[in-house]
């Protein structure tokens, strides 16, 4: 806008131009700083325009403000700000830097794993809180961990064990990977591959395929078909896996293989459609039709939320933000404010529960602890309507879903 | 580059008066000072990170004008050395240990010599070749970075720490990084400025104008193009390991194409080979990403209306219609 609003200035030199940009920028800051000792301001940074948004962005934002509107009246005002960090870290880390500097008390969602890091480290220096639950990195709470970070909803090391063993133990025991050449895509399959094997599976084989730009997957598809495995473990994300399972079922490979999506959530299948994707195996921490609490929270948001359901990004973010408040109330606002790790030490302190997840706890290195699901996706037969996709295979507990606190190397379980 | 000295006045031929103050005009003196005003004054008003990030780009943007406002190049693979210089700058800071200077000028040592090897190919070929050159090369280093060990593939280099200037002075508190880095955008900014009004900058010019014709008086224009391109890749690198030391972290982001696309998008906002264009256009642009946030997908369709504005009113860019309004060069 700016360019077209300095046009017409006929005033002459450079000197405007400068003032201009730089009213520009102040008039567009959001939310200019109110001295009030009594609001607890939440931001929710999130990727509003990017490949994330219908897992997280507005529905992020959605769920933020329903834990504060169910949280309200509580002798204190809550404040949600919500920004968009486009995936780029350095946008990520400057909005992080300037909330935190003028009040906001608690990032929520911060999806992307390079952004997530920058900002936990922000929320380190700055002593502010930090609740992730669009990351899926498990070094949140390994060897970056937080005394300010809580990581809610998932992480790698979940989606793996909950696919990897779950699937082994229904009797998918031989497994073939499409993986993407990129530390993401190898990490993910060497992790499922030891939950496989420590299940008594074995791994035939695997075709990494460069990542990004791969759009053809037949040849890497046609190893998987001559591997003679049971599953074929995609071991990729967002477009790639919407693309791979699209190109699987027209080789026919449904036929005679299971198709385990290790990072797939709600939002994919029902972009894919049930047709494509039925039978499918997924792993994850939140599904609104699994009991009459998910299903009364997700009676509660659907309004504000297109009329949709909650998905489990921001599912996390209304659970963590429910309990971050839970903690702030119990502890006061004035010591909330102060002390970022204050309040997240009260966190672990204090058993969560909430419709979502359901009890849990938050373990010393910041990790909660909430069930894994392994859901298989319907056929166009079993689905009774709108969102009616998944059904429940297997449960991984709390407790065994995420990795071991020991196993972690987390610098403040050390000490 | 005795010989040039000789045959670059030749080439020179302009007004005395416009050649004065260090190759400044009046004007350009003038705006010159302004932008020094502001940048003495900004961090008071405005957040620091985010000036520094502006400084970082408007350096960057400055040492892709040098390339295609002088010399009539489009690279379309600067990130390469941006987001090169930024993840060299960032481990030689944490894992080397280097202070940060000492890291800013491995940053740019790489870039340079990335530049040099890239420039020495892709100059052969000039128009929608050239680019597309540059635009291939740059796509080899993103996938470098990507499957790296040490680049961190998607998660960046993070935790980058900003460190003691020369050993001595921390830099840890932001003002202290503001002032260090506005004083190497201030460098850079006048070192480009003198390289464009050197001999060799006339040079480059008279390239950008008609290549035979610099040919046919003698000039090895291959050997011209290749060391502006080796600048303006080294410039780069220093605007990419600074930022990378400002912000703690380097990441995929900066070797993007899309970030080859953007400066593309600062110049051409700015103004093309104008001076002050760039800075201005970097300014417009880091402005948007930054404080239109909280606007969500609209960042980006702000960004192609402008661009679009750009290219259908503003020919010459937002500095070059002023200038041109005004009858000077800014």
């Amino acid at each position: 806008m700016s360019a077209r609003g300095e046009g017409p200035v006929s005033l002459p030199r450079r000197g405007l131009l400068a003032a201009g940009a730089a009213a520009a920028a102040l008039g567009g800051l959001p939310a200019r700083p109110r001295a009030q000792a009594n609001t607890i301001r939440i931001g929710v940074l999130t990727d509003m325009s990017g490949p994330y948004r219908d897992a997280t962005g507005p529905g992020s934002v959605v769920c933020t403000q329903q834990a504060a509107a169910e949280f309200a009246d509580r002798g204190f005002t809550i404040e949600v700000l919500q920004a968009d960090h486009q995936n780029k870290p350095d946008v990520g880390a400057n909005i992080a830097r300037q909330w935190y500097d003028q009040g906001v008390d608690a990032i929520v969602d911060v999806p992307t794993s390079s952004v997530a890091l920058a900002i936990n480290q922000i929320a380190r220096e700055k002593n502010k809180v930090h609740l992730n639950s669009g990351a899926a990195t498990s070094d949140l709470t390994g060897s970056q961990c937080s005394p300010n970070t809580v990581h809610w909803t998932y992480d790698t090391y979940m989606l793996a064990k909950g696919t990897g063993a779950a699937v082994v133990r229904q009797g998918g025991d031989t497994w073939f990977f499409l993986t993407a050449d990129y530390a993401f895509g190898h990490a993910l399959q060497r992790d499922v591959s030891r939950f496989v094997e420590q299940a008594g599976g074995r791994v035939l084989g695997a075709a990494r395929y460069p990542f990004p730009a791969t759009t053809d997957y037949s040849a890497f598809l046609l190893q998987a078909q001559a591997s003679r495995a049971k599953v074929l473990g995609l071991a990729n994300a967002s477009t790639d896996t919407v693309n791979s399972i699209k190109q699987a079922r027209e080789f026919g490979l449904h036929r005679n293989m299971r198709f385990a999506a290790l990072l797939m959530g709600v939002i994919d299948v029902h972009a894919l459609g049930l047709d494509s994707a039925q039978g499918l195996l997924l792993t994850e921490s939140f599904y609104w039709d699994l009991n009459d609490r998910t299903r009364a929270f997700a009676g509660r948001v659907r309004p504000r939320n297109q009329n949709r359901p909650p998905v489990m990004v921001p599912a996390g973010c209304y659970g963590a933000t429910l309990h971050y408040l839970k903690a702030v109330a119990d502890m006061g606002v004035q010591a909330a404010k102060a002390s970022g790790v204050e309040v997240v030490n009260r966190m672990k302190a204090m058993p969560a529960d909430d419709d979502a997840f359901g009890p849990g706890t938050i373990r010393a290195d910041g990790r909660k602890l909430h069930p894994a699901y392994l859901f298989e996706v319907k056929t166009p037969q079993e689905s009774r309507g709108d969102w009616d996709y998944y059904k429940v295979v297997a449960t991984t507990p709390g407790e065994e879903a995420f990795r071991p606190l020991a196993e972690g190397n987390c610098p403040l379980v050390r000490s | 580059m005795a010989d040039t000295t000789l045959t670059g006045t030749a080439l020179r031929g302009r007004p005395a008066a416009e050649a004065g103050y260090w190759g400044f005009t009046r004007a350009q003196l003038l705006a010159l000072g302004v932008m020094i005003v502001f940048m003495a004054v900004a961090p008071f008003f405005l957040y620091p990170v985010f000036l520094m990030k502006l400084l970082c780009f408007a350096l960057f943007a400055c040492a892709f004008n040098l390339l295609i406002g002088y010399v009539g190049l489009l690279s379309f693979g600067h990130a390469a050395y941006f987001g090169m210089g930024g993840y060299i700058g960032g481990h030689a800071a944490k894992v080397w240990g280097l202070t940060p200077e000492l890291a800013i000028l491995s940053g740019a040592a790489v870039a340079c010599v990335l530049g040099a090897a890239f420039g020495w190919l892709a100059i052969r070929r000039s128009g929608i070749y050239f680019a597309m050159i540059t635009l291939a090369l740059a796509q080899m280093v993103y996938f470098f970075c990507l499957q790296a060990p040490f680049t961190g593939g998607e998660d960046g280099i993070q935790a980058i720490p900003r460190g003691s200037l020369f050993g001595a002075i921390s830099l840890s508190s932001d003002m202290a990084m503001y002032w260090t880095v506005a004083a190497i955008f201030l460098i850079g900014f006048l070192l480009i400025h003198r390289i464009v009004h050197s001999p060799f900058g006339q040079v480059l010019k008279a390239i950008r104008e008609n290549e035979p014709r610099a040919t046919s008086l003698g000039y090895r224009t291959d050997d011209y193009k290749l060391m502006a391109f080796t600048l303006s890749a080294t410039l780069a690198g220093v605007a990419g390991a600074t930022k990378s030391l400002v912000f703690g972290i380097a990441t995929l982001t900066d070797v993007h194409w899309a970030m080859s696309g953007e400066v593309v998008l600062m110049t051409l906002v700015g103004g093309l080979g104008t001076v002050f264009g760039p800075v201005i256009g970097a300014t417009v642009i880091v402005t948007m990403q930054n404080y239109l946030a909280e606007m969500g997908a609209w960042v980006t369709v702000i960004q192609g209306i402008i661009f679009v504005a750009c290219v259908l009113a503003f020919r010459r860019g937002i500095v070059g219609e002023i200038g041109n309004w005004l009858k000077v060069k800014l």
